[in-house]
């Protein structure tokens, strides 16, 4: 008894080695994790104070992304989009939640031990950075890329309203409507799948309900979805014009009915979709609308089923939202001279195209698309040009100036959604607590209004 | 030999042999249900994960492997950081393991074998130390482990799951040393042996196995873990926190696959400490 | 006769331990309390507490955090009650089923929540083998926000199997204390199996539950990981908003005030167990 007692625990031991060992043995063929392990301490070799291209190639550097999180894209990034980048060694370090790169940007910046060169993160998280003043100015970068044809909008938003350039332009995303073919025998008498309105989205959910007894229309209202970029980029201004200015208008009162009404044949499972993609490739939803990032699986596992196409278009007209991302150098970044090379490597065209091919985040460049794109990638990039290009489009932007508050933001206008769309609620009593709630958040940030709200001076207040 | 012993006591008192052959089938049918119970949804995940990716988003599903593919079990494997993870959260585990059974051992044999003041109210901090939530204990435990330089290593997780396992540890061991017979103990001190000696060469092998178990056990709690390992973390992942910062964002069939693969280690886990579960949690009770 | 350095053995022994989870548990508790409780000046306030309590999601939070323990507690108890009884029995065979009930033990809620959204969503596991048994032609929405009592019930099925094992363990451990004459004595008077359960068993198996209860309900406050998976925010519980807070509304103060809330509660519901189970300190091992 007590002998087999005894093996049992040799085995138990015997196991954990084995496991080690090999887990241990695995990586080791793959370069990646020597990287890491070099990059963990910073480099105290001088800098070069020349041209980015002298940078030594034997150096290493940090490059943390807030964007380009899932384990698909951080691989096209590191074995693709960066490998014939020769300024540096680089460590692609992202996560698929932005705030833990944030995160550790702030804390870096703040400890003072900065690890990471290049910071790559959306429009809307700049602020946050520049207040904790762990950004250097890329004015003189610039100067050197000044022949690139960047969009001139893009540019002027990496200055986040001063007259230092805190980032370049890096890529772009949207969101867009995906349809499954078979959605559309049941479009609405005389519209068109490319510009059609948000009523008419209702009237087809409720054409494919009748039909097929199911609610198939689609929305990331999920724990982690994105719906709320939904309500601030595309249903608040496509009916009101604007987003914080009209929060409670008649006009909104009447985006949120109509809302309720398209609602009413969305897919109830809705409230856990996190992406999009998922349920369009089960065939849960047929009909739904995400951002491009989130739905490019269903593009490329299943290519002949769906197609773009823009989003609704409300009263005020064709409203999308704009993601636009940017890269940054921090202060006391270990690698400056790797770092403006990296910048220059990224924002070339051919990388540029790189990008909308392996990760399908948009160019920032004037000249458009590639054409040599897989056809995947093209279905989709068709809808995004779509939407760019229809007569009645506009573009807003991600809330910007709110730093640390963004979440706060953000949740109340989840929580408007919620008590409006799944709780029921009144929809003027709740616009009218939201919006009090919005004011007070705003004064206390005294933050400007952006588009597509007025400009204003003092902070943005909700009429 | 137990097994026949409940068998023979059964024909004793149920003389007619059918109300025997009754009782056997009811109790073999309430165990297969309940052993179905709790195999469907490991087997059901197996099969996700061992389906081609179609197979994932197929309507309706078969419940046989007709789809069966290692393609997204592969994609999985040999994504960026997986591997480095699974080798984080064994050494992670290991650590603490050791941390655990060094600091805790000596702590359960305390508790086992002596009376004193404030034994009650130590006992009872370790359970209530159980009850805060720790996700958000990690929060300002980041804060510290950056000012100390353990922000993102495999040192500071293991840390971190060396507190958060202790408390079990604790309990676990002081019920295996209540298990080893003090007058062995204290036959050999009145032989010669100081209290030391008497430990390391009497109580200690008798309860090495338990102790193993406990070693597993707590591999267990470690291999688990993810809100502390994923705030604390950023290069260095374990694998749950691997998993946890791709989740919403991957496709359906990386996250099957991922739980699949964390649930493996739990088979094999549960396999080796099966004989000494009851010893282990007895000990909670006695 | 004991000297003094034997009678500061133990503390000794423990001070390591004790070391331990003072730095890292018990001072990050106190510095978690004081963000509970500090405004952005620094100062005192219950802002944060007054701002948990509006929040939207609060009071089904609260509401549903409750449901779920009372509806997962006694199934689990049950459930785990008919486990160990069985493999008390010893039949052939029994170690294999006992190794078979354990594997949840070790399986974690992250996985857990993975697997039953696989059997639960719309076109899942379940809906398939609804569908080719000729009971339902369409998949029948378990996860709509539309049928709470629906996405309720998957979440009481996922959690009471997840957790379930260690109750298991608990009370099978329990039963085995128990001398077998008792169950002999019941069997000579000829109880009923349900008899025998309820008036011989349950009784002697009270500082076993009693422990269950605890570790269960310390555990059922502080998971998550499922609700999530399944529902959504549709059903929130306090441990995920606390989380929820701190991750995606970037606000470790309310998220403090929340997890100290948690806190409170499940000391209170300790202290519930102990008085409404009268064990004494001696049977639950406490002394």
């Amino acid at each position: 008894m007590k002998t087999r007692r005894l093996s049992m625990a040799l085995l138990a031991f015997a196991m954990i080695a084995s496991l080690v060992l090999s887990a241990c043995q695995a990586p080791a063929p793959t370069p990646a994790p020597a990287a890491a392990a070099k990059a963990a301490e910073p480099t105290n070799a001088p800098q070069p104070t020349v041209a980015p291209a002298s940078a030594s190639s034997s150096q290493s550097l940090i490059f943390l992304a807030s964007q380009l999180g899932p384990v698909e894209e951080q691989e096209k990034m590191r074995n693709v989009i960066l490998k014939d980048f020769t300024g540096a060694e680089v460590d692609f370090i992202a996560d698929a939640n932005e705030n833990v790169i944030l995160d550790r940007i702030l804390a870096e910046s703040k400890t003072g031990k900065v690890n990471g060169s290049v910071v790559g993160a959306l429009h809307g998280a700049f602020p946050n950075l520049i207040a904790a003043n762990a950004l250097e100015d890329l004015t003189p970068l610039l100067e050197k890329l000044k022949d690139r044809p960047i969009v001139k909008e893009f540019l002027t938003l990496g200055k986040m309203g001063t007259d230092k350039q805190y980032y370049i332009p890096w890529m772009q995303a949207t969101y867009i409507m995906v349809v499954n073919k078979k959605a559309l025998q049941y479009l609405p008498q005389g519209a068109n799948v490319d510009a059609l309105t948000y009523q008419q989205l209702g009237e087809w959910g409720k054409n494919i309900a009748t039909a097929t007894g199911e609610k198939k229309l689609g929305f990331p209202a999920g724990p982690t979805g994105l719906m709320h970029r939904l309500t601030q980029g595309y249903l608040y201004p496509s009916y009101t014009g604007g987003l914080v200015t009209t929060y409670r208008s008649d006009d909104a009162v009447k985006m949120w009915t109509d809302f309720k009404a398209i609602w009413q044949y969305a897919n109830p499972q809705s409230t856990t979709y996190n992406n999009m993609q998922d349920p369009l490739l089960s065939g849960d939803v047929w009909v739904a609308l995400d951002h491009t990032a989130r739905v490019v699986n269903a593009f490329k596992n299943q290519p002949d089923d769906f197609i773009a196409v823009p989003a609704p278009a409300g009263p005020k007209g064709r409203y999308y939202m704009s993601v636009i991302a940017g890269l940054g150098i921090m202060k006391g970044a270990p690698n400056k001279a790797g770092a403006e090379a990296l910048i220059d490597y990224l924002t070339q065209p051919a990388q540029q195209a790189a990008t909308v091919r392996e990760v399908n985040f948009y160019p920032i460049l004037d000249s458009g698309l590639p054409t040599d794109l897989p056809p995947y990638v093209k279905t989709e990039s068709d809808g995004v040009l779509k939407q760019a290009r229809s007569a009645d489009a506009h573009v807003a932007l991600l809330p910007v100036g709110l730093g640390k508050k963004g979440g706060d933001f953000n949740k109340i206008m989840q929580d408007t959604f919620t008590r409006i769309v799944l709780k029921d609620e009144d929809i003027k009593k709740v616009l009218d607590d939201q919006a009090t709630q919005l004011n007070a958040l705003l004064t206390e940030l005294k933050t400007p209004c952006w588009s597509p709200d007025p400009v204003s001076t003092g902070a943005c207040q909700a009429k | 030999m137990e097994s026949s012993l409940a068998i023979s006591r059964g024909a004793k008192r149920a003389p007619i042999a059918w109300r025997h052959v009754r009782d056997q089938v009811g109790l073999y049918g309430a165990a297969i249900l309940l052993a179905l119970w709790t195999l469907a949804p490991i087997y059901l995940i197996a099969l996700s994960a061992f389906s081609t990716k179609a197979g994932v988003s197929a309507w309706p599903k078969s419940l046989l492997p007709t789809n069966f593919s290692t393609d997204t079990m592969q994609f999985f494997i040999n994504s960026k950081g997986v591997l480095q993870s699974v080798g984080n959260s064994v050494v992670v585990a290991l650590l603490t393991i050791a941390a655990s059974l060094l600091l805790g051992a000596p702590g359960g044999y305390a508790l086992a074998r002596f009376r004193f003041k404030g034994k009650q109210t130590i006992q009872l901090s370790f359970l209530i130390s159980k009850m805060f939530p720790t996700a958000i204990l990690s929060v300002p435990l980041a804060v510290t482990f950056l000012q100390l330089g353990l922000y993102d290593t495999v040192w500071g997780v293991a840390l971190i799951h060396t507190a958060m396992a202790l408390p079990f540890v604790i309990l676990l061991t002081a019920g295996i040393f209540v298990g080893v017979p003090r007058d062995l103990e204290e036959a050999a001190q009145t032989l010669g042996c100081t209290r030391m000696q008497a430990f390391v060469r009497v109580v200690l092998p008798l309860a090495l196995p338990a102790l193993a178990a406990a070693a597993i056990f707590t591999f267990v709690i470690s291999w688990n873990e993810v809100f502390a390992a994923t705030i604390i973390t950023l290069q260095h992942r374990t694998l749950p926190a691997q998993v946890l910062s791709s989740l919403n964002d991957s496709p359906l069939y990386y996250r099957f696959a991922g739980g699949f693969f964390m649930i493996v280690p739990a088979l094999i886990f549960i396999f080796l400490i099966r004989k000494y579960l009851l010893n282990m949690w007895g000990s909670v009770v006695r | 006769m004991r000297s003094k350095v034997e009678s500061a053995l133990p503390y000794g022994l423990l001070a390591p331990t004790l070391l331990v989870v003072v730095l890292l548990i018990v001072v990050p508790i106190f510095q978690a309390f004081l963000l509970a409780f500090q405004g952005s000046d620094g100062g005192f306030t219950l802002a944060q507490f007054q701002k948990m309590v509006h929040d939207t999601a609060f009071l089904d939070a609260l509401k549903f955090t409750f449901l779920l323990l009372i509806f997962i507690v006694p199934l689990q108890i049950i459930l785990a009650l008919a486990m160990a009884l069985l493999i008390h029995k010893r039949f052939r065979g029994h170690s294999i089923f006992l190794y078979i009930y354990a594997i949840p033990l070790a399986i974690s809620d992250l996985a857990a929540g993975i697997a039953w959204l696989s059997i639960f969503t719309e076109r899942g596991y379940l809906n398939s083998i609804l569908h080719s048994l000729g009971i339902i032609d369409k998949p029948f929405l378990f996860l709509s926000y539309q049928n709470l009592p629906a996405v309720f019930g998957t979440i009481v099925i996922a959690e009471s199997w997840r957790a379930t094992a260690i109750v298991m363990v608990i009370l099978l451990a329990g039963l085995e204390v128990i001398p077998r004459d008792y169950f002999e004595a019941a069997d000579v008077f000829g109880a009923t199996a349900l008899k025998r359960t309820l008036f011989v068993v349950l009784p002697l198996l009270r500082p076993s539950l009693q422990n269950a209860l605890i570790i269960r309900t310390i555990f059922a406050f502080q998971t998550f990981s499922v609700v999530l998976a399944l529902a959504g925010r549709v059903i929130p519980v306090l441990t995920g908003e606390a989380y929820y807070w701190y991750a995606a509304n970037r606000n470790p103060n309310v998220a403090a005030a929340y997890a100290v809330l948690v806190m409170v509660f499940t000391i209170f519901i300790t202290i519930m167990y102990f008085r409404l189970l009268k064990t004494t300190d001696a049977e639950a091992g406490y002394d």
